[in-house]
């Protein structure tokens, strides 16, 4: 039998409909490549093989009776964002200490209702509040990408580097992720993956730890854009739970997938090319819009005024959010607590074993920001520029149907080399947060390597809603530049070679 | 900040060492929405039940949850804003106020901070013999907290959530009032309406309305003073308590040389004062932001239309109808109208029937009776059929004033049909003119020099009226005794 975990979603899909092999089969095999891997990657912080067992086992007796879901028995990996109902939830956080929630967000019910296996969760940053998963709790995730001739480790982004990572390194068919500024769409292009962020209030935020609120969305991490297009299918809903769901029809997005870009509008906007862009990113850049005009796309040039606003903008809104978010975690119902004199200490103790230093540093950002007298010169300005970005796009929609830029300004990087650097980290978002400011969908889908051999993203912004379009157009780049898998199972190397036959 | 609105009326003045000073008060109502449910979950707001018991995963603030709007609270306080004859706001914002404390889940409090759901509006109140109208600065949404307990342990403090997310409408009056007693007409006033309304059950041994009592003083004409802010009263006796007692601090440190600091107070009704709770420079800096978990709340014209449509009679209104459909006096009028119940009730005792006799019946001896035993008009022993019945006796002349007071008593205790107690206990009065002037013949031979007074001193009269009715047992119709007396006496 050729090697389960190297099918893509849909392969798997295809496989066990025609019964050439077992949900159960399927699941087992990545179980054992979990084994094989996680001690290495850091990956998954919780595998939860007999619980993906358990649903494999029922997938097989739908799929023996034709009874099968959509995702029926395709196993999945779930960012520890995600609440699950009776499994850990931490967000890679010291503060949720072991907390076990009572209920299941409903992005990860609808998959489970789709028929969906979960293999485990995910390790993500803290809180979703990074962009190379290194502030995780459970520690950094390495990605199953290494330079060529170099055995540096490399990040696989973040904030969702478990989930880019599993799905790079086939430790799951494919994989939740959250978005604020980048998360979903950052590590798909750090790991030769396909991520969507879709409109914001296309998937609900019900049962999702939250980072900032206004910008949080959640979206599937996959290997083909296919796969992507039938994860987000199921993970999608309108949901009267979550106050800012909007109630949209949600389509099949595998339908039309390749229908091709004939005559679709591709906007290029000048001020994403930005100082000391590298010159591969450029090419990378030109390579897109290449692809696209052949495919029957016309391109544009187009001006987004305000983006080198963003970003600034950008690292106001998502702390101020943050740090009232997370004022729940007081030690007093759940989770970590450190008990002090008196409840002002146990507050103080709590927090401060609980939080790491990069959420630490958003808390008392965004508090500041939110004080009297800064309310207006920060929080109220930044969401005037939110305002503008929002215009900037309206304006673009009159001309373009899809518009494409980097996902970001460089490859992959090593472990520390931008830890020391917040601004360099936070570089790593500056063509990505643009979107989550005007609530956009946009997705990232790989188009070729960097000289040093690792993956390199597009991104393509959408109209509210109009996933469709991106997906179709994501296709037509993945068809004419290829997938882009890991060379080898390097990360393998001294684990016993199990589950490979 | 000079203050151009209305001024007090000397009597409200109060004395000084240095002159008379004048008592300026606000108040922001807290009143709990009468609804099933929270603000923003499912949860049920029933009073008394076990701790803990009424605590969705939203109101405990679990990781990911979200606050949805209950449409039923936005409903009640539109209702309350068109019953405060107040401007609506078809779009309104909720924001986080931020701070910590055991019982506020969330570490913020979702309310309503610079567009609140209602505006401006007013309201009437009677007091110190004249009518005041009382603004309204505005009312807006927000979550209760839930409640600590500190006497349980030794060590720690224990939390109930039940009342955590439980809608309240934070109801904010202009600094119009100028006296203690203008400050509990107010409150009073403003409890009758949302009663009269049904969003609000103003029960405030529950503490589902609690008043922050914002006191100043100054002299007459001059600007505002500095203000104190006393949290958290609870009864509207206390009301009228806290503002004098702290009016009479402000006034003594002032004519002492000093300043008054702004600050937050507590009323200790035990030793009768204020105390400082804390400062203006320990106050909590809220960080308020728009919560991005909830849309602007949006509705239409139409949709408060609807609402006003279907808005009960309010109290200023029935008592202006009372006053004219029924000629009932205003103080009358003002105290049937205090409770919608009792109002309900005297229309029922006055239906087809003098208004005045059955007001009269109602305000006297119903509600006499009723808070001689501490009871309800929900559960008096003498229903508006009862009343009525017994009004309906005097008007006709079956019975007599004073038998109808034997006869509520014995309705009141036994029950029964008033008619057939009358009947069967012979209560009847006599207009049998025949055994009148018999009994009067009697008693103006037994009195034969008084006879001959009351010629010339007719006020003599009532004298043997007495007597009449004393040897009839009450039962001679009074009218036919006056008629035959004037008669014979020759008056």
């Amino acid at each position: 039998m050729t090697d389960l975990t190297a099918l893509t979603l849909s392969e798997a899909r295809d496989g066990l409909r025609k019964k050439e092999f077992t949900a159960t089969e399927l699941t087992e095999a990545h179980i054992g490549a979990i084994d094989n891997a996680n001690g290495t990657l850091n990956a998954y912080v919780l595998p939860t093989p007999d619980h993906a067992l358990a649903q494999a086992k029922a997938s097989d007796a739908r799929l023996a009776k034709g009874d099968a879901r959509p995702l029926e028995g395709l196993p999945l990996g779930n960012k520890d964002l995600f609440c699950t109902n009776g499994i850990r939830t931490t967000a890679c956080s010291k503060i949720l200490d072991h907390f076990k929630p009572a209920y299941e967000s409903t992005v990860g019910g609808n998959l489970w209702n789709a028929g969906a296996v979960m293999l485990g969760k995910l390790n993500n940053d803290e809180f979703a509040m990074g962009s190379s998963n290194e502030t995780s709790a459970f520690g950094p995730v390495v990605s199953p990408w290494r330079r060529k001739g170099a055995d540096t480790k490399l990040v696989p982004g973040g904030s969702s580097g478990g989930s880019s990572a599993a799905v790079a390194a086939n430790l799951c068919l494919a994989a939740t992720a959250t978005d604020t500024g980048g998360s979903i769409r950052q590590p798909a292009a750090l790991t030769g993956t396909v991520g969507i962020k879709p409109t914001y209030g296309r998937c609900s935020r019900w049962g999702i730890v939250a980072f900032a609120s206004s910008l949080d969305q959640a979206g599937p991490i996959a290997k083909t854009v296919r796969d992507a297009a039938i994860m987000l299918t199921s993970m999608a809903s309108y949901d009267a739970k979550d106050s800012t769901s909007v109630n949209v029809p949600v389509p099949d997005y595998e339908t039309g997938l390749t229908s091709g870009v004939k005559g679709l509008r591709i906007g290029v906007p000048k001020e994403y090319r930005v100082a000391g862009m590298s010159a591969e990113i450029d090419a990378l850049w030109q390579k897109g819009i290449a692809i696209l005009k052949d495919a029957g796309a016309t391109i544009h040039d187009i001006s987004l005024p305000h983006t080198k606003y963003a970003l600034p903008a950008y690292y106001i809104v998502a702390p101020a959010e943050a740090s009232s978010n997370l004022a729940r975690y007081d030690g007093v119902r759940y989770g970590l607590r450190v008990n002090g004199k008196d409840v002002i200490e146990t507050y103080e103790n709590t927090r401060a074993a609980g939080f790491g230093h990069e959420v630490r540093k958003r808390i008392l950002v965004g508090t500041y920001v939110l004080s009297a007298g800064y309310y207006d010169a920060y929080y109220l300005k930044a969401q005037k520029v939110r305002t503008l970005i929002k215009q900037d796009f309206d304006e673009a929609w009159d001309k373009v149907d899809v518009v494409l830029t980097p996902t970001t300004p460089s490859p992959a990087f090593g472990f520390g080399e931008k830890t020391g650097d917040p601004i360099a980290m936070y570089l790593e978002d500056i063509f990505t947060v643009t979107v989550n400011m005007a609530g956009l969908p946009g997705i990232s889908v790989p188009a070729g390597l960097s000289s040093e051999g690792t993956p390199l993203g597009l991104q393509l912004i959408g109209k509210p809603f109009d996933e469709a379009t991106l997906f179709r157009t994501a296709q037509a780049i993945e068809t004419a530049a290829g997938r882009f898998t890991a060379p080898d199972a390097w990360w393998l190397a001294g684990a016993a070679k199990k589950g490979k036959s | 900040m000079q203050d151009t609105t209305k001024s007090a009326t000397n009597k409200n003045l109060i004395p000084g060492a240095t002159g008379d000073w004048e008592i300026i008060v606000g108040l922001e109502v807290h009143a709990q929405v009468a609804s099933k449910s929270k603000l923003f979950s499912g949860s049920s707001t029933a009073f008394g039940a076990e701790p803990n018991s009424h605590v969705s995963l939203v109101d405990a603030a679990m990781p990911g949850m979200l606050p949805v709007i209950n449409a039923e609270c936005v409903a009640q306080a539109v209702r309350t804003g068109l019953g405060l004859k107040a401007g609506i706001n078809l779009k309104s914002v909720f924001d986080r106020k931020n701070y910590f404390y055991p019982d506020l889940p969330q570490g913020y409090q979702i309310s309503q901070y610079k567009q609140p759901i209602v505006g401006e509006g007013e309201v009437e109140i009677d007091a110190d013999g004249e009518t005041i109208t009382v603004g309204i600065e505005r009312l807006h949404l927000e979550q209760d907290a839930g409640k600590s307990i500190h006497d349980q342990h030794p060590e720690y403090s224990y939390v109930d959530l039940n009342r955590s997310g439980v809608a309240l409408m934070e109801i904010v009056s202009k600094p119009d009032l100028r006296s203690a007693k203008q400050a509990q007409a107010y409150v009073t006033k403003l409890r009758t309406i949302l009663r009269y309304l049904g969003t609000c059950d103003g029960d405030m041994d529950k503490g589902n309305l609690r008043a922050d009592v914002n006191v100043s003083v100054r002299k007459p004409g001059e600007p505002f003073g500095t203000r104190c802010e006393i949290k958290n009263v609870n009864s509207i006796r206390f009301i009228g308590q806290a503002v004098d007692v702290e009016a009479r601090r402000q006034i003594d440190i002032l004519e002492d040389g000093g300043t008054i600091s702004q600050e937050t107070r507590l009323f200790d009704p035990g030793r009768g004062e204020t105390r400082s709770m804390r400062s203006k420079e320990e106050a909590h800096d809220y960080r308020y932001f728009p919560d991005p978990d909830l849309l602007p709340l949006e509705f239409t014209q139409a949709y408060v239309d609807e609402l006003a449509q279907h808005l009960p009679e309010l109290p200023d209104e029935k008592r202006a109808r009372f006053m004219k459909s029924y000629g009932l006096s205003p103080y009358d009028a003002s105290v049937l109208v205090a409770e919608r119940e009792n109002a309900d009730f005297f229309e029922a005792v006055a239906k087809g029937r003098d208004g005045k006799a059955a007001a009269n019946w109602v305000i006297n001896e119903l509600f006499g009776r009723l808070n001689k035993e501490g009871r309800d008009i929900a559960d008096s022993p003498v229903s508006a059929g009862q009343l009525g019945a017994i009004v309906d006796l005097i008007a006709g002349g079956t019975i007599s004033g004073k038998i109808a007071k034997e006869l509520f008593e014995i309705v009141w205790t036994e029950g029964g049909y008033p008619a057939d107690i009358v009947e069967l206990r012979g209560m009847k009065q006599v207009t049998d003119t025949g055994a009148i002037e018999k009994a009067i013949d009697e008693i103006i031979a037994a009195n034969p020099d008084k006879a001959e007074q009351a010629k010339l001193k007719p006020n003599l009269l009532g004298w043997f009226v007495g007597q009449v009715m004393k040897s009839s047992g009450g039962k001679a119709n009074p009218a036919a005794v006056n008629e035959i007396l004037r008669k014979k006496l020759g008056i």
